[in-house]
């Protein structure tokens, strides 16, 4: 517990206009310990808004969680906070001085530092380099003192427990190590509020464990830390006090001594699901597709996984929980260590996606502009390009044919574009996806797996999506959902499994399940 | 930040007039290529009295030919996101094969050799490839690479010496016409012709842009990327080694130290077609405006009597300006 807060700071608030005025002010007291504030914080994006009301009330030498699920607007919050966004509304002070930050160089120099989801070191510099990227300590104001460097990064991890040689090259360790001396970097420029969003997403328990002794002796020197975190366990284990957004709304703020699990996962998911809006129980057919023995290294382990005919599949789970990694082995894209896949009860090898696509299998992937478009190319090739053989005799393509298959797709998904021929980056998210789910069903697939098919895109899209899913699988076909957001992997499967750290932490049936079940099996 | 559909955009007038001039850039940026070559043509009909002769418009073609062969291969590989640098040894050693095999007292004859000439550059086409695509050497390396070793293997063959005294018969590749058209620009409508069909119409074509455009994509959609990344090296080694007989045939000698700096001038005929240097994004037919752009340029500063040093200074600030507006229509798609 932090010293010098008082037992009123302590007990259950809720952050209200007339505190933060007082703040304003400048009142002394118990207010002068407070490093941070943020009241009304409002931001939409084109028109569509991410955030109505973001609070926070950050004492020093505390250890905040900021909580919420998927599109709670954490981010924008943060983004906000730090400057890498501006805010449409709202007031936010810094240890009493009200800040409008307008790039995250002008927060660093108030002190405030944010350690974000993307790292971004420098693999081929050695790690006490990478600490002190941008000011490193000089000999003769021109040359680098790389004694000094290194002497002072030792003791730096000596200080926060961490055992990295400052001399060994970034590309040379675990990714856990890399985001422990991101975050030591950030650490080291001695800020008074720090940021972390999702730390641990990436890392291990023992990476972890360090991370926490950091933290506590951070704390100890004034340090306030707001920590953003989906693992309900990372929360009760580390931090203080809470703020739960829900739906870009605040919703209640107190002290983690006074709130339990339950009621901390049902703040945070919200009103639960009605039983209408979940899919109808149908009896479970004959296994259409069978994954066993899936393992590599550290990203999975043990994953034995089938599906029905008819049936959705979710797989849900957090960040680094494995199931992006399992399902993209599956499908041949990455490699495995071990695993034998199953379709129709004859074992098939698949070792490349075009082995996988030859099994009846497709997938729309986690990420539509990274791994699933071509963006610069057009609809019409973007939609034939698994099936194009189809459409060509001697590698000539037929392009009435393609067309017709094209245009029939475009109607089936009423994707919104002025012409088949325009390049796919002009179109919406929601429309670029559905380009996606064309291609896909343009091969005939008879098991589709969906990599969180609705990131980004707008509520009519979702509902594209989520009804495609449905008759999908009526027609006889498997599908695997792979969502982070637990009302949609809820409404939408049959039978749920849950991913924690590599492994498959457990099963539920969507029918019986409740949200706060999921959320505590995958934290 | 993506584009709502127009039917939205036209419901006020401030958004309906940006839309236009928005259509306005799309055209200029799409067509614009097109444009300067009119725009140069009409200029310099009216500049210089020569230039819009039949012979001179057909001394243009000749000359631009060598360079507009090896460029349509070079779309091939840019397209890719890749680069090849090692084309004008690949021309090099050739024409010195072909050169060798059509000289003496018992020539080969001149199709059997310039097809010889043909596989030599397939078969270092093939080196560079599987060196990018199975090796994951970066294209930019293993193709500089290859530019000193096929040169020095030129050298070792033809022992530093040129080839004099090519076959009468064999001359006629790059000297001779048909129905009054000199040969070397048949051979180029023929490549470029092959090209173009290939790029637009066949299975192969669409995997090339789309394994520039995003090969983990094409790759998920079931594309050996790997072999359409060997393939376009040897298409480019190919034409290489077809271009060398050519020229050999055009200077009736067989020079080791031929085709040297090619690469950079067919790199700049894709570039200044619009070819994007980040790949997916272009057409053979760009490349060919951008050739004759070049081929134009030199032809009409020629003409002028402005000195041949200011034509470079001329060529590279077009490649420049070229790349600069393929920034600015990246940015604003």
């Amino acid at each position: 517990m932090p010293i010098g807060l008082s037992g009123k700071a302590l007990g259950f608030t809720v952050a209200g206009e007339a505190d933060i005025e007082s703040d304003r002010l400048g009142a002394v007291g118990a207010a002068s310990d407070i490093l941070l504030s943020a009241a009304g914080v409002a931001k939409s994006y084109s028109g569509v808004p991410a955030l109505f009301d973001g609070r926070i009330k950050l004492r020093r030498g505390s250890v905040h969680a900021l909580c919420g699920g998927n599109g709670a607007g954490k981010s924008t919050f943060l983004n906000i906070l730090v400057g890498l966004q501006q805010a449409d509304a709202g007031t936010v002070l810094c240890k009493g001085r009200a800040v409008h930050y307008a790039s995250p160089a002008e927060a660093f120099a108030d002190g405030v530092a944010i350690i974000t989801q993307e790292l971004s070191p420098v693999l081929d510099m050695t790690v006490a380099e990478n600490v002190h990227l941008g000011r490193e300590p000089r000999r003769a104001s021109w040359f680098v003192d790389r004694q000094r460097m290194i002497s002072a990064t030792r003791s730096l991890f000596e200080r926060l427990r961490m055992d990295v040689d400052p001399k060994a090259r970034m590309r040379s360790l675990s990714v856990g190590q890399i985001q422990l001396v991101e975050i030591a970097k950030a650490i080291d420029r001695e800020g008074e509020i720090l940021i972390m969003d999702e730390p641990t997403s990436a890392i291990g328990e023992r990476e972890t464990d360090i991370l926490f002794e950091a933290i506590r002796s951070l704390q100890k020197h004034g340090v306030g830390i707001i920590y953003v975190s989906h693992r309900i366990g990372d929360i009760f284990s580390i931090a203080d006090s809470y703020t739960v957004f829900r739906d870009g709304r605040f919703v209640e703020t107190g002290a983690v001594a006074n709130i339990d699990r339950p009621r901390l996962i049902s703040l945070i998911v919200g009103r639960s699901l009605s039983d209408h809006e979940k899919r109808p129980v149908t009896p479970r057919g004959e296994v259409m597709l069978a994954a066993k023995g899936f393992c590599r290294g550290h990203a999975f382990r043990d994953i034995n996984i089938d599906v029905a005919r008819g049936e959705i599949v979710g797989l849900y789970g957090l960040l680094g929980s494995g199931r992006s990694e399992f399902v993209n082995a599956l499908y041949g894209s990455e490699p495995k260590d071990s695993g034998e896949v199953f379709v129709e009860g004859r074992r098939v090898d698949i070792r490349t996606p075009a082995d996988a696509l030859r099994c009846g299998m497709a997938i729309v992937t986690e990420d539509r502009k990274e791994t699933g478009l071509v963006l610069t190319s057009s609809v019409r090739t973007n939609i034939s390009i698994a099936t194009i053989r189809r459409f060509s005799r001697f590698g000539a393509i037929d392009g009435r044919r393609e067309v017709a298959a094209v245009d029939r797709q475009i109607a089936h998904f009423a994707i919104k574009a002025s012409s088949r021929e325009v390049p796919v980056m002009r179109l919406s998210g929601g429309n670029q996806q559905k380009v996606v789910f064309a291609r896909c069903v343009e091969t005939a697939p008879r098991i589709l797996i969906c990599d969180e098919p609705t990131r980004g895109i707008d509520e009519g899209a979702k509902r594209d999506v989520y009804a495609f899913l449905a008759s999908f699988a009526a027609a006889g076909n498997a599908v695997l959902l792979i969502s982070s957001e637990v009302m949609e992997i809820l409404a939408n499967a049959d039978r749920i499994i849950v991913f924690r750290r590599g492994r498959i932490a457990g099963e539920v049936r969507a029918s019986t399940a409740t949200q706060q079940a999921l959320v505590h099996l995958a934290g | 930040m993506s584009t709502p559909d127009a039917s939205v955009e036209a419901r006020t007038p401030r958004f309906a007039a940006r839309a236009r001039w928005r259509a306005v850039g799309r055209f200029i940026s799409g067509y614009g290529i097109v444009l300067s070559l009119i725009i140069m043509v009409v200029f310099l009909s009216f500049a210089s009295e020569s230039f819009l002769s039949v012979i001179n418009l057909m001394n243009i073609l000749r000359q631009v030919s060598i360079n507009g062969i090896m460029a349509m291969g070079m779309t091939f590989v840019i397209l890719t996101a890749g680069i090849d640098l090692s084309i004008g040894s690949t021309l090099a050693i050739a024409g010195v094969v072909t050169g060798g095999l059509v000289v003496g007292d018992h020539p080969q004859s001149p199709v059997l050799a310039t097809l010889a000439g043909v596989l030599i550059g397939v078969l270092f086409g093939s080196i560079n490839g599987a060196l990018i695509a199975r090796c994951r050497v970066p294209p930019f390396v293993a193709t500089l690479g290859m530019m000193s070793m096929a040169r020095g293997a030129t050298l070792l063959y033809s022992g530093g010496r040129p080839t004099p005294e090519l076959s009468a018969n064999f001359l006629f590749l790059g000297q001779g016409f048909l129905l009054g058209i000199p040969f070397p620009v048949i051979v180029f409508a023929a490549v470029f012709l092959f090209s173009w069909i290939v790029l637009r119409f066949t299975v192969y074509g669409r995997w090339v842009y789309a394994v520039g455009g995003n090969p983990r994509s094409a790759k998920t959609s079931g594309v050996n990327t790997n072999a359409v990344v060997f393939s376009v090296y040897v298409v480019m080694g190919a034409l290489a080694g077809l271009a060398g007989p050519i020229l050999a045939a055009r200077t009736t000698t067989a020079l080791p130290q031929a085709g040297l700096g090619y690469e950079l001038d067919a790199i700049a005929a894709v570039v200044i077609g619009g070819t994007s240097l980040t790949g997916g994004v272009g057409s053979v037919a760009n490349t060919l405006i951008g050739t004759l752009i070049i081929g134009v340029m030199n032809n009409g500063l020629d003409l002028m009597g402005v000195s041949s040093y200011y034509q470079q200074i001329v060529k590279g600030a077009i490649i420049v300006l070229a790349v600069l507006i393929d920034q600015s229509r990246q940015k604003n798609p």
